[in-house]
């Protein structure tokens, strides 16, 4: 493992620079685009479940869009299809104006139960995309130790993933797919395995992130106020499979609470009402 | 990992020994009262057939040391066991070789399992002993028929281990090392053969246990060094001793192979969490 690669000697100046900001990303990168997106599943014996359908969806390079929704609304359907691990049945889908095909490195994903894996350490986890596109050595330590410092575990660096609390365990995965320098990241239920105080802390660090990488961020969440708290637009979806019609988007709400953003606050609280009665209101059988 | 008991573990070790050993020693004491009183037990097992356990121990020494009865059977163990270990570690690589390659590949794609699960399955059912009359017949005697029957019996336990252990892998690692960027030859490598570890050494172990077993078979037929042949040596000449000093010798060599391959692997891995702890 510590042998000397070939590519070790090379001058790091053609991998992306270990730096948190992105400037030299085209500025498209992350934008990402739904047209008319249906999934449809194949049931047994019938001519299938629409999971989602017809759903349109713009969000602009470095925006941070909340998807809520009942359970069963198809919202990590849509994620998944983003994520390329499931094709659209029908319909655009596109991330920096180019076709989703399959999983790559410009789509970072962090799910609820993390993904880690066991047998690799700290450091070897958020290491493991840098290896995997073949980055010098040298670069890949250095950017792995940087987005480990960034989630506030240099100390835990050695450790296995099995020794660690659920919310350091999310803070690893959130830096390995952050490591990968993505133009998207997609998350679905991030923080909804963590206990309540940790889930706050982990929100807090989620918007310093976002604000210092400028990358696109898509949360899917059960929580009306995580939503509110995070993000610039919240799409709030409706309908599912156990509905009878195809999940959807009922509504798209933009956040305009400014920076700063206390939970307490009136209009904070308003926002979350008008939000949950929609949430509420999609629940139902039409 | 933590045991049950508040004891602190170096009394919970210790406890855990005595109690290993204490049945052990049972075991040799009933063995001994059993030659002595003639016991005729169920199955009509006649005890007093058997030789008393200090003779046997008598002569487990001769036969590694030498010194006490100084015939053609003494001092020979280690030629012996090295044959053997030879040939069981040499059917047993050739097995770990196949097995955990093409167990990979039948768990990780459908069109693999599709092709070869009807022929492992038609295979698997046919034992040892009802192999052995053909690979005379292909063979012939010898070291060779003796490995290939090992091969042959280990390959399947490491096989089907290898196979359940992949289509275990949490779908989920997949998914995360695909959207991290890896290919799929690195997904293959990288993430389900480390995440089926734990089952792929499963297989391993019973493997090698059963390769001992079959090594009696392989060399009771046209083989003049082995414990096998010892075994089936002594058998002929109707010295039952010799036959029990076999068994235990092979009992312990299965044993201390098993032991050596566990801590070989975990020195390997270090404190890698790959195999969950038994």
């Amino acid at each position: 493992m510590s042998a000397p690669r070939p590519g070790a000697a090379t001058p790091p100046a053609t991998g992306p620079a270990p730096s948190l900001s992105r400037l030299t990303r085209h500025a498209d990168a992350g934008r990402v685009l739904l047209e008319g997106v249906t999934k449809r599943y194949a049931a047994r014996g019938a001519a299938g479940v629409d999971a989602v359908a017809g759903v349109d969806l713009e969000v602009a390079a470095g925006e941070f869009v909340a998807v809520v929704g009942a359970s069963g609304c198809g919202k990590s359907t849509l994620l998944r299809i983003l994520a390329g691990f499931e094709p659209a049945t029908r319909g655009r889908v596109e991330v920096g104006g180019r076709p989703v095909t399959r999983p790559g490195p410009d789509r970072g994903v962090v799910f609820q139960d993390y993904g880690l894996f066991p047998w690799l350490t700290v450091a070897e986890n958020v290491r493991f995309g840098l290896r995997q596109r073949r980055l010098p050595r040298g670069q890949r330590h250095r950017i792995a130790e940087e987005f480990i410092e960034v989630v506030g575990l240099t100390r835990f660096a050695d450790r296995f993933p099995g020794e660690l609390s659920g919310g350091m365990q999310q803070r690893v995965a959130i830096a390995r797919v952050l490591a990968n320098d993505p133009a998207v990241l997609l998350m679905d239920e991030p923080f909804g395995a963590l206990d309540a105080l940790t889930r706050t802390t982990m929100q807090h660090e989620l918007r310093r992130l976002h604000r210092e990488t400028g990358t696109t961020v898509l949360l899917v969440t059960h929580s009306i106020e995580e939503a509110v708290y995070l993000a610039d637009r919240v799409v709030v979806m409706s309908g599912g499979a156990a509905h009878g019609v195809p999940g959807g988007i009922a509504e798209i709400v933009p956040v305009t609470l400014g920076e700063h953003r206390d939970v307490n606050a009136a209009d904070f609280n308003e926002l979350e009402r008008r939000l949950s009665e929609l949430v509420h209101a999609g629940h139902r059988p039409e | 990992m933590a045991g049950e008991t508040e004891a602190a573990p170096w009394v919970e070790r210790g406890l855990r020994a005595a109690l290993g050993t204490g049945v052990l020693g049972l075991i040799v004491l009933l063995w001994d009262l059993g030659v002595r009183g003639q016991w005729v037990l169920v199955f009509d097992i006649k005890m007093g057939y058997l030789p008393p356990p200090l003779d046997v121990a008598r002569l487990t020494w001769d036969f590694a040391f030498g010194g006490v009865y100084d015939d053609a059977f003494s001092g020979t163990l280690w030629e012996h066991l090295w044959a053997s270990t030879r040939r069981v570690l040499g059917g047993f690589a050739l097995a770990t070789a196949l097995g955990v390659p093409l167990g990979v590949l039948m768990g990780r794609f459908r069109w693999v399992h599709a092709a070869l699960d009807p022929a492992v399955n038609l295979f698997r059912p046919v034992p040892a002993t009802a192999w052995v009359p053909l690979v005379l017949l292909i063979i012939g005697f010898g070291g060779q028929a003796t490995i290939f029957l090992i091969t042959l019996s280990a390959f399947f336990p490491i096989l089907l281990n290898t196979v359940a252990a992949v289509r275990e892998v949490p779908p989920r690692l997949v998914e995360a090392a695909r959207m991290l960027g890896t290919r799929p030859a690195g997904v293959l490598l990288g993430v389900v053969v480390p995440a089926a570890t734990s089952g792929i050494v499963s297989g391993l172990r019973i493997g090698l246990g059963l390769a001992w077993v079959i090594l009696v078979l392989g060399e009771a037929n046209g083989i003049d060094t082995g414990l096998g042949s010892m075994i089936t040596l002594a058998r002929e000449q109707v010295r039952t001793d010799r036959v029990v000093v076999g068994m235990i010798v092979i009992g312990m060599a299965g044993f201390l192979s098993d032991r050596a391959l566990v801590h070989g692997l975990r020195l390997l891995f270090g404190r890698r969490p790959l195999v969950r702890e038994a």
